[in-house]
């Protein structure tokens, strides 16, 4: 543990791991409904909504818990971006994952206490928690609640306007979810970063 | 000036012609029917009583009081009433023999009738025989039990609103299946709560204000435009990917006369559902659908390639 920085508190953890498998349902569910099919089916579609639902609506919950801890604890500070040199960042990091990692350089921006994130990082789960989510929270409620939802949304169907934003939104949180998860294999060793994941020391 | 008139001419009498041809069909009303409805088209009817030697005043019985509005609008309001009832209701009082005359049904008419043969009476005869309806009652269950001769009008080849025809086929059921009075005039089972007996539906409600109750308890075919086999509830459609597919069997009955149309219009699969409602799994948009596994395909591509080389070149 000498060269290790305890990064990750119980709570982030937790939350991380739920936010993971909520995430994972969702997707898996989510493209159950999509591609519903009467050949095959990988989970019955009544499971489907029902699973959807519940894990839609505790997704809900555990992001307005991080929106609240987030606020009132240090690590809302991760996700803040610096005043100046955000895109030279930006340029900096993404050339060391397309051609600085294969010439065995070290991170431009390496982890510590101050700075949990590479600006890549930081700008994606700026986007993803601060923009995606919510997006895909309030259209998924829409969707829970249509007869709240207007009939027409600029002169098409108000539930398929919705449910077109919900559909994109969320193949965009499942690319992330792709990426994100490759991305982890980056660290010491490919499990490296899995295991901080549970033992919170980076 | 003269030729500028001229096409003023044209296009005047043009319009004219034009209107002509869309003018909706004016039904002239019967003096003879007007007779009947002096009676049966109000709620209270007046008679000399020559036992009494004076006016007497009644009320209808509601059975037979006919809509006559309803009546001016239906399939055939071009009819005088004694083209299916006795000359005999032009007497008063009427002869009592005439509460037992026959009832003619659909087929006596339509029957290889060549005007209506796109109905396809006799196929819809053979699916109504099939039907529950048929095999579990007796003779009593005639057209008539759904479709009433004084005010039914065809709705689903006709109506560009599809929730309106949803509304006006499911009243045809519920009209005996939420109504004991009429439900037991051919049945002495009790009368089976929808509710009740639909408890496992998930959204409830939303199903029964967007789809027709034939669109699971009937069998679908082909020929007919609105299946009339409705079968035993056993077999009933549970599996709801039956709806919520690409293939969604609503497309052979609910939107089967919308389904011609062409898909590319908006670029959705099943195009003509996305009109009216939203069926999730039967929605699809065929250009996002690319869109999206051309994405997913490249970033797990990079991945792999990213992959390989971080390996390679350690």
């Amino acid at each position: 543990m000498k060269d290790q920085i305890y990064l990750y508190p119980v709570w982030v953890r937790l939350w991380h791991l739920f936010n993971a498998l909520l995430f994972l349902a969702l997707i898996i569910t989510g493209l159950c409904l999509q591609y519903a099919n009467i050949n095959y089916t990988l989970i019955p579609f009544n499971y489907s909504v029902s699973i959807h639902n519940i894990s839609g609506i505790v997704l809900s919950v555990a992001f307005v818990f991080f929106l609240f801890a987030n606020h009132f604890t240090p690590n809302g500070n991760y996700y803040r971006f610096p005043k100046h040199g955000v895109f030279a960042g930006l340029i900096k990091q993404f050339r060391h994952y397309s051609y600085g990692i294969f010439k065995g350089e070290e991170c431009p921006f390496p982890v510590s206490v101050e700075r949990k994130f590479n600006p890549l990082q930081k700008i994606s789960y700026v986007i993803i928690m601060y923009i995606l989510m919510p997006i895909i929270i309030a259209t998924g409620l829409g969707l829970f609640f249509p007869d709240f939802l207007p009939p027409t949304i600029f002169g098409a169907s108000g539930i398929h306007f919705i449910d077109l934003i919900h559909i994109i939104t969320g193949f965009a949180l499942s690319i992330f979810m792709l990426v994100h998860i490759y991305f982890c294999t980056i660290g010491k060793t490919p499990l490296s970063n899995f295991k901080s994941m549970i033992t919170g020391w980076h | 000036m003269k030729k500028l008139s001229l096409i003023y001419l044209l296009v005047f009498f043009g319009t004219l012609l034009l209107a002509q041809e869309t003018a909706p069909e004016e039904i002239e009303h019967s003096p003879e029917n007007s007779a009947c409805f002096s009676c049966h088209g109000s709620t209270i009817y007046s008679y000399y009583n020559d036992i009494l030697g004076r006016n007497v005043t009644k009320r209808m019985n509601p059975y037979f009081l006919i809509d006559s509005v309803l009546y001016y609008n239906q399939n055939h309001k071009s009819f005088v009433c004694t083209d299916c009832h006795s000359y005999e209701c032009k007497d008063f009082p009427h002869n009592s023999e005439m509460r037992m005359e026959p009832m003619p049904t659909c087929l006596d008419c339509h029957e290889g009738d060549d005007a209506t043969a796109r109905y396809n009476f006799e196929k819809i005869d053979q699916e109504f025989q099939e039907s529950v309806h048929s095999t579990k009652h007796s003779d009593e269950f005639t057209c008539w039990m759904c479709h009433n001769p004084h005010s039914y009008k065809i709705n689903a080849r006709t109506n560009e609103n599809i929730k309106e025809t949803i509304v006006y086929d499911n009243n045809i059921c519920l009209s005996c299946h939420a109504d004991i009075n009429k439900y037991q005039l051919i049945s002495p089972k009790k009368n089976p709560n929808v509710i009740e007996s639909h408890d496992w539906l998930p959204n409830q409600i939303s199903h029964f204000a967007h789809v027709r109750c034939i669109e699971c308890h009937t069998a679908s075919s082909d020929n007919v435009m609105v299946a009339h086999q409705v079968q035993t509830k056993d077999k009933a459609v549970k599996k709801c990917v039956e709806c919520h597919s690409q293939n969604s069997m609503l497309m052979a009955s609910l939107y089967k006369y919308r389904a011609k149309e062409t898909r590319s219009q908006y670029g959705f699969l099943n195009a003509s559902i996305l009109r009216d409602a939203y069926v999730i799994g039967a929605n699809r948009n065929i250009y996002l659908n690319v869109i999206s596994g051309v994405i997913a395909g490249l970033v797990i591509l990079l991945i792999i390639i990213h992959a390989i080389l971080r390996m390679l070149l350690k």
